[in-house]
């Protein structure tokens, strides 16, 4: 470990935390659907949309009605998407005649999309410019957009009184999109364009190297779909590399954007809750929650890659563990990284986490184990971690023998019981689909590494795609029917499943009276607070999960420092 | 239920279509008429142009075999490396045998003294296998190779090579590293293969 990196690792988290207020108090803005000055731009076009579309944006909706329109809303743009991935090779904007996915393949990747997952089990490079840009990169912006309208509708339940309404789905959706999401990447893209990063409807280019050999050189639109893929915490790259492609990614700098605009829209949102329940002290206490598992996991994945790996030092090789980094980005800003994208359900990498130290890759898979809470992706971050915060308040409440409440709403038993629900989903989809996997031949052909580390892979894809993270253990040979298929499962049940109880909740919130804080209600502000949230947060996830992670992660750590080869 | 379902359709389908034009058509076209615009270079993929003919992108690796140019890093990408159309890692993990052997040999092939160490990046894959940049070390560590090959001075070489050292911005933002590619056409410049009489 170096000064620099930690410099690096300070800088970041600072900057970060820097960033939650002005991008709370817009998100606020548009929460609450107050006129910006885009208003006077974009305005048009929203009243333009919600025209031809049948929609009254003031039309308050019941949970029910919120839940299903927004589900409605994702079959529309699965199908739309799925037709274009199945038939590119019959679309224009194929220059290099790419063939359409199968039928398989085709659902995995419509269905990652839409769930903001963005696990690829195709390479980038076999999409046509058509797929990339309309089939999947608006789905960058319309998962995004919606997973922050989730959050919006449950901030909603907590902070009106005796509602019947939480919002209206079509509303929250036009306006993140168009207020947040499309003018901050329109800004965004432009400074990626001018670092490097290509954006042209040209696909390929022949040269011929020093050394005389020929090297074809694809590009694209490269940096419209890199914006959004970082900002909307999707990672789905253009290229098979994702973020570690210099394309993608070109230098030190553009990779400190990536990491911040994986998280900013994730840390304004703690703000806009503390706002949106009319004390700001709530969303710092949440932040400080989520930080300082970010910055524990961070020291870990920097500590075990920088010390790198025992038996490479053995054959002669000197400092830490650069297979699968690269140069430009080095062990500090490739372990802080792999934190970040995995914190957030991004899952854009810019260095193989396959080839990570055992440990090193443990916090990634174990961020995404505690459902992404750790900030988190946009929307989901914060719903998540407020059922958490539901369920510490519940602890709470038992360890004093009182009702418990949580910003002034009394949590009863069906908030309780739905937050279970949700948060259930996790280990169920990971561990059911990963021990599934572990016994079937299908399963089985999947892993590229032996040992405990092709356990590793298979935990590492299921427990991704529940998280709706997409990062992978990337030697798995995921393109096949049965990978295909059942990560498709997972990743639905680990979005959709998790969303209705979510908005259950919130109706069911909204529908209460708000209870003074007295002296008598547990503080939710303060350092006691936030060492509960974390416990609360650990213990769960690591009950849960701890076994998992013993036969995979740690087993191969034991391994390694044993020099133990597979 | 079934009511609320059926009012939704109009608005889900509409705004797909809607949505797919803005996002998916004007924005990245959008993009590329500022990109062509204000940046041609960098939109176009930063290609080096050379009497017409395109030798590459300042930002992608390329192979490198011959004794008198600086090597980059081993590759994943397709069958020989360095392939933009099969950007890819190793993805072997840190208990991998394939792995262990891999770097066995490469250090053997390397290593001109025994015992001695090798800059670890020259014997890693990288994430991409299309990585442009090795570390000063690596790069030093080649510099009698590449002048014995062009029959010049180590010192010339290594003088070279200093003037192709970046540094992170800001002292902590990347890594010291040289890329390959410019400083390779730097040294075909500046001590052409076979050109000991420039000396």
């Amino acid at each position: 470990m170096t000064v620099q990196g930690w410099m690096l690792i300070l800088v970041f988290t600072l900057i970060l935390v820097a960033l939650a207020k002005p991008m709370g108090l817009w998100l606020f803005a548009i929460y609450e659907g107050r006129r910006t000055p885009l208003h006077t731009v974009l305005g048009p076009v929203e009243r333009g949309f919600y025209k031809l579309a049948g929609v009254d944006p003031n039309a308050e909706q019941g949970w029910r009605r919120y839940a299903l329109h927004m589900l409605a809303f994702q079959i529309a743009t699965f199908a739309f998407t799925y037709f274009i991935l199945r038939f590119q090779d019959l679309l224009p904007l194929n220059p290099r005649g790419l063939a359409g996915q199968s039928p398989d393949l085709a659902f995995n990747t419509a269905v990652s999309f839409v769930a903001n997952t963005n696990w690829q089990s195709y390479s980038g490079e076999t999409l046509s410019i058509l797929s990339n840009m309309l089939g999947l990169a608006i789905h960058n912006f319309l998962s995004a957009a919606t997973g922050i309208a989730i959050a919006f509708a449950l901030f909603r339940g907590f902070a009106r009184r005796q509602a019947n309404g939480i919002g209206n789905f079509w509303a929250d959706m036009t306006r993140v999109t168009l207020y947040v999401l499309l003018p901050i990447c329109v800004v965004y893209a432009t400074y990626l364009i001018a670092s490097g990063v290509p954006q042209t409807f040209m696909t390929s280019v022949d040269a011929t190297t020093l050394e005389g050999a020929k090297q074809t050189i694809l590009m694209g639109p490269v940096a419209s779909q890199e914006a959004i893929k970082m900002l909307g915490t999707n990672g789905g790259g253009f290229f098979n590399v994702n973020s570690a492609h210099p394309f993608e990614n070109p230098s030190a700098l553009t990779n400190f954007f990536q990491m911040l605009s994986i998280l900013v829209i994730g840390v304004g949102l703690t703000y806009t809750f503390g706002k949106a329940v009319g004390n700001t002290r709530q969303g710092w206490a949440i932040l400080a929650a989520m930080l300082t598992l970010f910055v524990a996991g961070t020291a870990v994945t920097y500590w075990q890659e920088a010390a790198g790996n025992p038996m490479l030092h053995q054959l002669g090789l000197a400092g830490g563990s650069m297979e699968g980094k690269e140069v430009r980005f080095g062990i500090a800003a490739s372990a802080l990284f792999s934190v970040v994208t995995t914190a957030a359900s991004c899952g854009a990498v810019n260095a193989m986490h396959d080839s990570l130290t055992p440990l090193g890759g443990l916090i990634p898979l174990f961020n995404m184990q505690l459902g992404e809470v750790v900030i988190g992706g946009v929307g989901a971050g914060i719903y998540g971690f407020l059922l958490f915060a539901i369920l510490a308040v519940f602890v709470a409440g038992l360890m004093v023998g009182r009702t418990p409440e949580y910003v002034g709403k009394k949590i009863e038993s069906r908030e309780v019981k739905l937050a279970v629900l949700a948060i259930a989903v996790l280990p169920l989809m990971i561990l059911g689909c990963t021990a599934l996997a572990s016994v079937l031949p299908a399963g089985l052909a999947g892993p590229l590494n032996k040992g405990p580390h092709g356990f590793s892979e298979i935990l590492y894809a299921f427990t991704s795609a529940t998280a709706n993270n997409g990062s992978a253990f990337a030697g798995l040979t995921a393109n096949t029917p049965f990978y295909n298929g059942l990560l498709g499962v997972a990743m639905w049940i680990g979005r959709f499943f998790i969303i209705v109880p979510v908005l259950a909740i919130a109706g069911s919130l909204a529908a209460k009276k708000v209870h003074p804080e007295s002296a008598g209600s547990f503080p939710t502000t303060g350092l006691l607070w936030i060492g509960l949230l974390v416990g609360i947060i650990l213990v769960l996830g690591g009950l849960t999960f701890l076994p998992s992670l013993a036969l995979g992660p740690i087993a191969d750590h034991l391994a390694m420092i044993h020099g133990q080869l597979f | 239920m079934l009511k609320d379902f059926t009012t939704a359709l109009r608005p889900a389908i509409v705004l797909t279509i809607l949505f797919a034009a803005l996002l998916g058509i004007a924005y990245p076209a959008a993009l590329t008429g500022i990109g062509t615009v204000a940046f041609p270079h960098q939109a176009g993929g930063s290609l080096i142009v050379e009497n017409g003919q395109v030798r590459g992108s300042e930002l992608l690796g390329q192979n490198f075999a011959a004794p008198g140019y600086f090597h980059g890093r081993p590759s994943a990408a397709g069958a020989d490396g360095n392939d933009p159309t099969a950007s890819s890692g190793s993805n072997l993990g840190p208990t991998s045998q394939a792995l262990h052997d891999r770097v066995a040999k490469d250090v053997a092939a390397l290593r001109t003294t025994p015992g001695s160490s090798v800059p670890a990046d020259l014997v890693t894959t990288s994430a991409s296998g299309l990585d442009p940049e090795i570390s000063p070390e690596a790069a030093f560590f080649q510099v009698e190779r590449v002048a014995k090959a062009r029959g010049v001075s180590g010192d010339k070489v290594r003088h070279i090579v200093e003037t192709h050292v970046e540094q992170p911005l800001l002292g902590f933002l990347g890594e010291r590293r040289v890329n390959v590619l410019a400083l390779n056409r730097d040294l075909d410049k500046q001590a052409p293969q076979g050109a000991k009489a420039a000396e």
